[in-house]
């Protein structure tokens, strides 16, 4: 078999977090009863215009100054004509000529390190509603409450040229759109939703193949498993002397194939148009540099610096970055603490552990970064064991009190007062004569078993060292 | 107008027996200029009239009755727009316009007849049949704002709101005798004017006088959060005195006397224009060279975005829906094919082409640049003179039996009026004259953006000379 070089570019929609819609005031809310959050605006009733909702030009601009966007002075919308019951105009508003954000990049990186895919291109257009079929019944229904929800298209250059690289692009920009606080990122639910264009040609030739288009594929699971078997096919079709034929495939999960859902010559012709409703979009410098001022830090040089000024390995870095609440929690945990490694561990095990299991995000959980490293200072003061502290995190974050409070509460501070340790220890040894007897001749290995007993005999309470140096002090004295 | 809102006030005439007067009227319309009447609403609304007038609030247009087309969205009270497809629609939404005149004491009669979705010159493409010419019924009122010309015309209300989109206000006033203002594209808001092609509608209003259609057109303009496209600027009140035309320049286009004026409408202009110039106005020679592509540059302008603003009304949410269909396309194709009259659906099909691929850059691009040199053009003018004066249509009122049955000949009726749509500019027809038949035939004046007062100025100042707008045939 020859060797093919993969083509791959992603169009990404995103759904934003305004509170209404793009053109109506709307609300953007969603799991409310069909046709309930509509009006005559997003259901296209005759005689109604759009009006621009600008915040969703705010946060267009701001994902554009995120990737190194251009951002347009000027941007107008334009209308896409095509007919479906969930479009209630019978044209999508969206940009065609004129779009917000030009010429980006996004950073990312994988096994093979870190790579730049470029953007060619952010636009805002207004989302569709909900077609819902009845299997039973010869009637279809159509729910508008999503008609006219903000969406931003992200179009990236035909530059990734692996699924690993595809996958690794689409969780930087998920990522990135969620440390803006512009989209919830969720696949599953479809505020975030990924179609594909692929080819494949002989590996280093300049010339590409007959793409085709995927859509439906909403998950990072998906996504991957789309790919692999739609590159395969290319592959396949070419080995066995065949062309690939241009067509727009839908991913079936169930099944894991990709199925041809319309023909190059069943494409439609959109019939693009300025919308004469909307006037242009002058973006001035004020507005932009109002927007790159409340600009956060962006994971990629977030994890970069946790790295750098914390010493964190970038494993570490990686899953303290995950989000911006998760990081922003880790580092005010190290301002109060400067125990930057200790911390990480703590989050990476015990907290991802509690948020795993009850499914919240880090602002649910009830222990604060001062609570955390309250429990880590009385770890590191020798008042409780490291195996008890992850209890007392436990409760903690069952009950939401302060580690002091449950160790005082419960009375598990560690035994630290040696004429107890010592009266303990010396029956100890004369319950254990033989033991004792070959320690003194040489045998230092049964130290710890003189120090197990004591730490047995203290249930787990006793300061570990302290038990140590008495059990020794006894023995050889 | 203002005589009946003085005779209310000083308790000679009561809104409610003038509206019930005006409402008689219509019962006995010969010409069919309403496809709707609201009566219970109209009586409604004079009835709050009358309470209002006692209150220091009361304005012009308390308890006086209007007529609105109906391709302008009334809440609760069917709106048409004389198509199949929407013959059982009613909004749940006033248009802004609407709004303003109820909000200012308006009474509302009811809906008036058009061509289907404003797209006509004659008012016969409707499905409530044709209207008549008050002033003479074998011929057509023009269109497509024909059923308000003729509601004007006929004394059935006071005065009426059409829209102009290539000359529908302004052609229909002309024919049937009355004054008909096409505002500046942005100072009417189109929020709930049913659309037919944006970039070019505006709703204004259509009234026997200057004077009354500029009560109206205060009534409506102004700012509207709801139409991006509605210009946020400070609008003052119209002189309803009229303006002193001492050296006004008039600026007369040999374009819009050549080839195909009727020579009996071009010498009732010319008398017109003489009658400004009597009146102290100084008449320029100007040159508009682009404007013969007007009537082009409009065909595909106009059907492309009707052809996308036509595109909801596909029989999934409201209006016609064709019955036991087979699939999506079928009904899509059923519903629109059976919904739409001729006229509508071919500029559909005019407008699709034109916005095809592979066909956008020599249509509608090209249609978009010539657009600009047209404006261009009356920017160069508009620094020669203040107002521009020409026919308003090229002949006068025509027999409903001789209707023009080709497309393109009647298209070319608009072609004085298209200009100012193409170029956003405010124009409006005032009766100058008669022809040799005795029927009306309107003078177009134009003026710069925004300056509607110069044009309404204008007209109450000709028409308190000449009595035209008050002659019969």
């Amino acid at each position: 078999m020859k060797a093919y070089d993969t083509v791959i570019g992603l169009e990404v929609h995103a759904q934003l977090l305004t509170r209404t819609k793009i053109f109506c005031g709307c609300s953007t809310r969603s799991g409310l009863p069909p046709n309930t959050n509509t009006c005559p605006v997003c259901t296209g009733m005759p005689g109604v215009l759009p009006v621009l909702n600008r915040k969703v030009v705010d946060f267009g601009i701001m994902l554009g100054l995120a990737t190194g966007c251009r951002i347009a002075p000027r941007c107008i919308f334009a209308r896409k004509n095509y007919f479906y019951p969930d479009l209630p105009k019978g044209y999508q508003i969206t940009q065609y000529e004129h779009p917000l954000c030009e010429g980006g990049t996004i950073r990312i990186e994988t096994g093979q390190g870190v790579k730049r895919i470029g953007i060619t291109r952010i636009h805002m257009e207004e989302d569709a509603g909900k077609t819902i079929h009845d299997e039973k019944a010869p009637y279809s229904y159509v729910d508008y409450n999503r008609a006219g929800v903000p969406l931003l298209e992200i179009v990236s250059e035909p530059e990734i040229t692996s699924t690993d690289e595809a996958v690794a692009y689409l969780r930087e920009l998920r990522q990135i759109l969620m440390y803006l606080g512009i989209c919830d990122g969720n696949m599953e639910e479809g505020s975030l939703r990924c179609d594909a264009n692929v080819s494949v040609k002989p590996a280093g030739s300049s010339r590409y193949g007959t793409r085709t288009e995927l859509k439906n594929m909403n998950s990072f699971r998906n996504v991957q498993k789309a790919l692999e078997y739609e590159i395969e096919r290319h592959i396949g079709i070419r080995e066995s002397g065949h062309e690939v034929v241009q067509e727009t495939l839908l991913w079936d999960p169930s099944r894991g194939v990709t199925v041809s859902m319309r023909s190059k010559e069943e494409s439609h012709d959109y019939r693009y148009f300025p919308e004469p409703d909307l006037v242009p979009v002058e973006i001035g410098e004020a507005w932009i540099d109002g927007l790159r001022s409340g600009l956060p830090e962006l994971p990629f040089a977030r994890r970069k610096r946790f790295s750098g000024q914390y010493g964190l390995p970038a494993y570490d870095a990686g899953v303290l970055t995950q989000t911006k609440a998760l990081a922003d929690y880790y580092e005010e945990g190290v301002r109060l603490l400067d125990r930057p490694k200790e911390i990480s561990n703590w989050i990476m095990t015990e907290v991802m552990r509690i948020l795993n299991e009850k499914g919240i995000p880090i602002t649910g959980l009830n222990v604060s970064p001062a609570m955390l490293t309250g429990l880590i200072a009385l770890i590191g003061g020798g008042s409780i064991s490291g195996s008890m502290a992850k209890d007392v995190f436990a409760e903690m974050a069952a009950t939401g009190d302060s580690a002091e409070s449950i160790v005082e509460r419960r009375g598990i501070g560690q035994i630290s007062d040696e004429t107890e340790l010592l009266s303990l220890a010396r029956e100890i040894i004369d319950a254990h004569p033989d033991e004792a007897r070959r320690y003194r001749s040489g045998k230092a290995g049964l130290l710890g078993f003189f120090v197990g007993k004591l730490m047995k005999a203290t249930r787990g309470e006793a300061n570990p060292k302290l038990a140590s140096k008495i059990m020794k002090e006894l023995l050889e004295g | 107008m203002l005589e009946t809102a003085r005779q209310y006030r000083r308790n000679e005439k009561s809104p409610v027996e003038e509206t019930r007067a005006f409402l008689e009227k219509i019962r006995r319309d010969p010409f069919n200029a309403f496809i709707t009447i609201d009566e219970a609403g109209a009586i409604r609304d004079a009835q709050a009239a009358e309470e209002n007038l006692k209150s220091p609030e009361a304005g012009a247009l308390t308890g006086i009755p209007v007529a609105i087309k109906d391709n302008i969205c009334t809440r609760g009270v069917r709106t048409t727009c004389a198509s199949k497809i929407l013959s059982d629609f009613v909004p749940t939404y006033d248009a802004t316009v609407v709004k303003r005149l109820k909000d200012q004491g308006a009474v509302i009669l009811g809906k008036t007849n058009l061509d289907e979705f404003a797209m006509g010159s004659t008012t016969t493409s409707s499905l409530a049949g044709p209207t008549r010419n008050p002033l003479d019924p074998s011929r057509t009122p023009g269109g497509s704002s024909g059923g308000s010309g003729a509601a004007v015309a006929a004394g059935l209300c006071a005065g009426a709101l059409g829209s102009d989109t290539g000359g529908s206000i302004r052609m229909p006033a002309s024919f049937c005798g009355i004054t008909g203002l096409k505002p500046t594209y942005g100072s009417v808001s189109r929020y709930g004017l049913v659309a037919f092609a944006s970039s070019l509608d505006q709703i204004g209003p259509m009234a026997p006088t200057a004077r009354d259609a500029a009560v109206l057109f205060d009534a409506i303009k102004g700012h509207d959060p709801l139409d991006s496209t509605s210009v946020p600027r400070d609008y003052g009140p119209t002189d309803l005195d009229g303006i002193d035309l001492k050296d006004l320049r008039i600026g007369v286009p040999e374009e819009f006397f050549g080839e195909g004026l009727n020579p009996e409408v071009k010498a009732a202009v010319r008398s017109g224009i003489e009658t400004l110039e009597d009146m102290g106005a100084r008449v320029v020679e100007i040159g508009l060279p682009h404007v013969r592509y007007g009537v082009a540059v409009y065909y595909i302008v106009a059907t492309a975005e009707a052809s996308s603003n036509l595109a909801r009304y596909d029989g999934v949410r409201y209006g016609l829906r064709a019955r036991d269909v087979r699939e999506l396309g079928d009904m899509y194709a059923r519903t629109r094919a059976g919904g739409f009259g001729d006229e509508v659906r071919r500029r559909i099909m005019l407008g699709t082409y034109a916005l095809s691929a592979g066909y956008y850059d020599a249509y509608y691009r090209k249609a978009s640049q010539v657009r600009t040199l047209i404006a261009e053009d009356f920017r160069r003018a508009f620094s020669l003179c203040d107002i521009i004066a020409g026919p308003t249509t090229p002949v006068t009122a025509f027999r409903l039996d001789e209707m023009i049955d080709d497309p393109l000949s009647l298209y070319l009726l608009d072609i004085y009026t298209i200009p100012a749509n193409l170029a956003g500019l405010p124009a409006i027809s005032i009766p100058c004259g008669f022809d040799s038949l005795g029927l009306p035939v309107g003078m177009q004046l134009m003026a710069p953006h925004f300056r509607e007062d110069l044009l309404l100025g204008a007209g109450i100042s000709f028409q308190e000379r000449t009595a035209c707008h008050r002659e019969g045939p």
